[in-house]
């Protein structure tokens, strides 16, 4: 009887407490919502923040935000995948790999302003790249490739034994039966890893601080060719990003509506946030069933 | 998909590429039919830009209190047709970053809230050429709640080395005082320490440091109790400030030095600056730009003081 | 993104030029493969050489002693002469982030075991997409959560500012909950399902069956993700530093001003000019945040091999 009195109040708190963290994260969200939601609109997303009036908007930093990930991902992924072909196909089981995969794993867990730090020391002093937008994407790249590289270690180590020897035995080279046998197979789980890794990019402002820089020239949005020092492609020039320009405002802000920018802007980067974790499942299933269906 | 974003970029840049060729038919063509075909177009566009147009690109990396400034001086200078071919990049990352870039040459200009004097070595410091761009006040700022308007030095040094330590001893409410304080490398600090105290503080246990005016500005208005201290341009009714030996932090008692916690916001070059920082920090020192944008940004224009003050710290009248 | 190639076309090739290509493409591949490797090397021991040649600095060329630095009680860099305790910094480290993992913690368990023992369902639909959703919210926005809503309502309720120990803690605890929990879930849902059939045919209930067999059993790989919850914390920078005050002292409270090693160095990095005594001096500060890294790391493999054994 006890026993069972017991559990009926063990069991209860657990659920409690459950459905304590699901009331906790409806309140976040409500919270950041409902403060920022009134002041999302179109203008607001489009038009260039103001220094000193109100009415400004964020439309260069969001903009920022989405060519800093996509630079990031151009570097990332090519080196990720590379790095995590090694570690599941060439590397062998000896001291060697055993001290690389530790590296992976050390390289994850750094404290991002150790990272940022270090961007600023080498990437922005000594390379001489200056605050800018590759930067930034070369120190986002220290993060998110411990990640990719484990991804696709798993992902191929997933793919099952038997197609990989029927590509062997077909003749091909081992590369060749990484890349076309076994890839495809593994893209759905490498493609929805990649782009939750690429979310974070969202987020991160305390390497990017050091890195891409807090301010954001005048863009022209007519100029794109990419050497043009005010064209939004030109990845040499400083860069604000959503999160950095919240973390700015909070900071510095001078505009009289500076509290209502920093809500609309921190209700655009979590609903930004919310879309890609959707988005990624999506894609995934969406790549999983062309490679299946096509296959 | 990789080789179709990597089409999609080439197809961009040569998009981009005719566009400019194009861009730049135009401008020959409108050149060719003014009536100096010799001069370039942008300086016949403004009569008072000078004859020959500036190019280049400029860097200015340093205080985040003069971002905003520098960054909208910026963007106006780009906007006039004499400098369009300049791009002026303003960067923050506090007065110290400023200084050692531009002292490594990785910057044009570096912003700086104090004298590299007291921040760089006496021989790195040398080098550099100091451009004072505008004065900027700070004054002492309490919860609306404390019931003090006025401050003398000595209170002010009493409170912030944590002699006093509730509001009833210097004629306010019964409260507990609550430091807000800067970091101790932050130059507002230095600038508060040297002119309003005198003396440089320790950071006492409980009291709060924040970098930046505008969580100062926050904490001060939401915490019972609060003392910190803001550049004018972030004063507003949600705080108070207070007055300085009676003084009110105002631009005119600034200009005589009858409100002495003041400092100047420098831009430095490593030497003679080059053409296109020159050209900038000309534009900076303009009467239009110093009577508009630097008074907006809550600053003073240097050309409205009438004292002077060198890095030691002495005053001299003009 | 590389499709196979038809093969029926190579056929037709001789044999050796076959064989040939198939050697050149293994090699390219290859050199690409050990070229991605031998840039994560280099990359992490770049980091390391360039945060300690800096770091070193004050202790080796500029006299500041190592134990000056861990032991030393007052940060006073613009002093004279200046000093260089930190102290209050790694005690207010250790303590937000270990507060932090103590609020979590419980939490995290609790949402494991309702997640794979209590109502799955219910806890794959609901529960693990809002932890995931947690894990997705920028750390920027944790911060100006928490200084609009967790500060105020501590300076309401507690006496103090608000600020403090307590307030970023609260605000990590959030922050590193889904690390704790995602982890705790795998260790629970790969126990062998006969061990918990075991002691329900045993007659035990299942808080008895949770508390004495999977509890005990998945210990290990509960601490692991509780360690790596603490190392993400230690290394936060920008949320703690909104919310925690800041001031270079050891708090006599869980609700007065204190700092960390994360904040200290994002607050004072820009201000001071490189290559000064107190820029030195926060690179020590980095320093010691990436040898903390190493020891995390290090305490996670040894409780991973425990997993193991």
């Amino acid at each position: 009887m006890r026993a069972k009195t017991v559990d009926r109040i063990a069991t209860a708190v657990i659920v409690c407490v459950a459905g304590f963290i699901i009331l906790l994260l409806a309140a976040l969200l409500g919270y950041l919502l409902v403060r920022g939601l009134g002041h999302i609109s179109f203008d607001f997303l489009t038009s260039a923040p103001q220094a000193l009036k109100a009415g400004g908007g964020i439309g260069p930093q969001l903009f920022n935000s989405v060519f800093l990930l996509v630079l990031t991902m151009i570097i990332t992924v090519p080196l990720g995948i590379g790095a995590g072909i090694y570690m599941s196909e060439y590397a062998k089981d000896n001291k060697l790999t055993a001290f690389i995969r530790l590296i992976v794993e050390v390289l994850s867990s750094f404290p991002s302003i150790v990272i940022g730090l270090f961007g600023l020391l080498v990437i922005v002093n000594t390379f001489g790249f200056g605050y800018s937008l590759l930067s930034g994407a070369l120190a986002l790249t220290i993060f998110n490739l411990p990640m990719m590289v484990r991804l696709t270690e798993q992902s191929l180590r997933s793919v099952p034994k038997e197609q990989k020897e029927a590509g062997l035995a077909l003749g091909l080279s081992r590369w060749k039966t990484i890349t076309s046998v076994m890839i495809p197979v593994a893209l759905p789980s490498i493609v929805t890893g990649s782009i939750l890794a690429a979310g974070r990019v969202f987020g991160e402002a305390a390497a990017l601080l050091f890195t891409a820089g807090m301010s954001s020239p005048r863009l022209d949005f007519s100029n794109w060719n990419p050497l043009s020092p005010t064209s939004p492609l030109n990845p040499m020039r400083p860069a604000e990003t959503l999160a950095v320009h919240i973390w700015k405002i909070n900071s510095e802000g001078l505009a009289p509506d500076a509290p209502e920018i920093a809500a609309g802007a921190s209700a655009v980067l979590v609903i930004m946030v919310l879309l890609f974790n959707l988005g990624a499942r999506w894609l995934g299933r969406v790549v999983y069933r062309k490679l299946t269906a096509s296959k | 998909m990789k080789m179709k974003k990597t089409l999609l970029t080439t197809l961009a840049l040569a998009f981009a590429f005719s566009l400019a060729a194009c861009g730049n038919n135009n401008n020959n063509s409108n050149s060719g039919s003014s009536s100096s075909p010799s001069a370039s177009p942008s300086a016949s566009a403004s009569a008072s830009a000078p004859a020959e147009t500036v190019s280049g690109s400029v860097i200015a990396v340093g205080s985040s209190a003069m971002q905003g400034l520098a960054q909208a001086v910026a963007d106006d200078f780009m906007a006039q047709d004499a400098y369009k071919d300049v791009s002026v990049t303003v960067q923050a990352g506090g007065s110290g970053t400023g200084l050692s870039q531009v002292s490594d040459g990785q910057a044009d200009i570096g912003n700086s809230d104090i004298f590299a004097e007291e921040k760089l070595e006496a021989d790195k410091a040398a080098e550099l050429v100091d451009h004072k761009i505008a004065v900027v006040a700070m004054a002492a700022v309490t919860h609306k709640d404390v019931g003090v308007d006025n401050l003398t030095k000595q209170q002010l040094v009493d409170i912030f080395t944590g002699k006093i330590t509730n509001w009833k001893d210097v004629g306010g409410a019964d409260q507990k005082i609550v430091i807000v304080n800067r970091p101790s490398s932050s130059g507002t600090r230095a600038t508060f320490e040297k002119f309003a105290l005198g003396t440089t503080t320790e950071d006492l246990q409980g009291s709060i440091q924040e970098d930046s005016s505008g969580t100062v500005k926050k904490l001060v208005n939401e915490t019972p109790g609060a003392i910190g201290y803001l550049a004018l341009s972030y004063l507003d009714d949600s705080i108070v400030a207070l007055k300085y030996e009676g003084v009110e932090p105002t631009t005119e008692n600034v200009a005589t030095n009858a409100y002495p916690v003041w400092a100047y916001e420098h831009m430095y070059t490593k030497g003679e600056p080059t053409p296109a920082a020159k050209a900038y920090i000309d534009y900076v020192m303009s009467d239009e730009i110093q009577n508009g944008f630097v008074i907006e940004e809550g600053f003073v224009p240097v050309s409205a003081m009438k004292v002077e003050r060198d890095a030691a710290g002495n005053v001299t009248n003009k | 993104m590389n499709l196979p190639a038809p093969n029926s076309r190579e056929d037709l090739a001789t044999k050796p030029n076959k064989f040939r290509k198939h050697v050149m493409e293994e090699l390219r591949g290859k050199a690409f493969v050990y070229f991605c490797v031998l840039l994560l090397v280099i990359t992490i021991f770049s980091i390391v050489y360039f945060i300690a040649s800096r770091g070193l600095t004050p202790f080796l060329s500029q006299g500041v002693s190592i134990k000056d630095m861990l032991f030393g009680l007052k940060w006073k860099p613009e002093g004279n002469p200046p000093l260089f305790g930190a102290l209050p910094f790694l005690f207010g480290s250790f303590a937000t982030s270990i507060l932090a993992a103590v609020i979590a913690a419980p939490l995290g368990f609790c949402a494991a075991v309702f997640m794979t023992e209590i109502m799955p369902k219910f806890g794959k639909s609901a529960l693990q997409p809002a932890i995931e959703l947690l894990a997705g919210i920028p750390s920027v926005v944790y911060g100006f959560v928490g200084l609009s809503v967790v500060v105020p309502f501590y300076r309401d309720t507690f006496p103090g500012q608000g600020i403090g120990i307590m307030a970023g803690a609260t605000v990590l605890s959030i922050m590193i909950l889904p690390t704790v929990t995602t982890i705790a879930t795998d260790a629970l849902r790969s126990l062998p399902n006969g061990l918990k059939e075991g002691s329900y045919a045993l007659g035990a209930t299942r808080w008895q069956t949770i508390y004495r067999m999977i509890l005990p059993t998945a210990l290990p790989s509960l601490l692991t993700g509780v360690v790596l919850g603490i190392a993400r914390a230690f290394g936060e920078a920008l949320a703690v530093q909104m919310v925690i005050g800041n001031a270079p002292h050891i708090p006599h409270s869980l609700f007065e001003s204190a700092t960390t090693l994360t904040s200290i160095i994002t607050q004072s990095m820009g201000n001071t000019t490189s290559g000064s005594l107190h820029n030195n001096a926060l690179w020590s500060l980095a320093l010691i945040l990436l040898l903390m890294t190493f020891l995390f790391v290090f305490i996670v493999r040894v409780l991973e091999r425990r997993v193991k054994r």
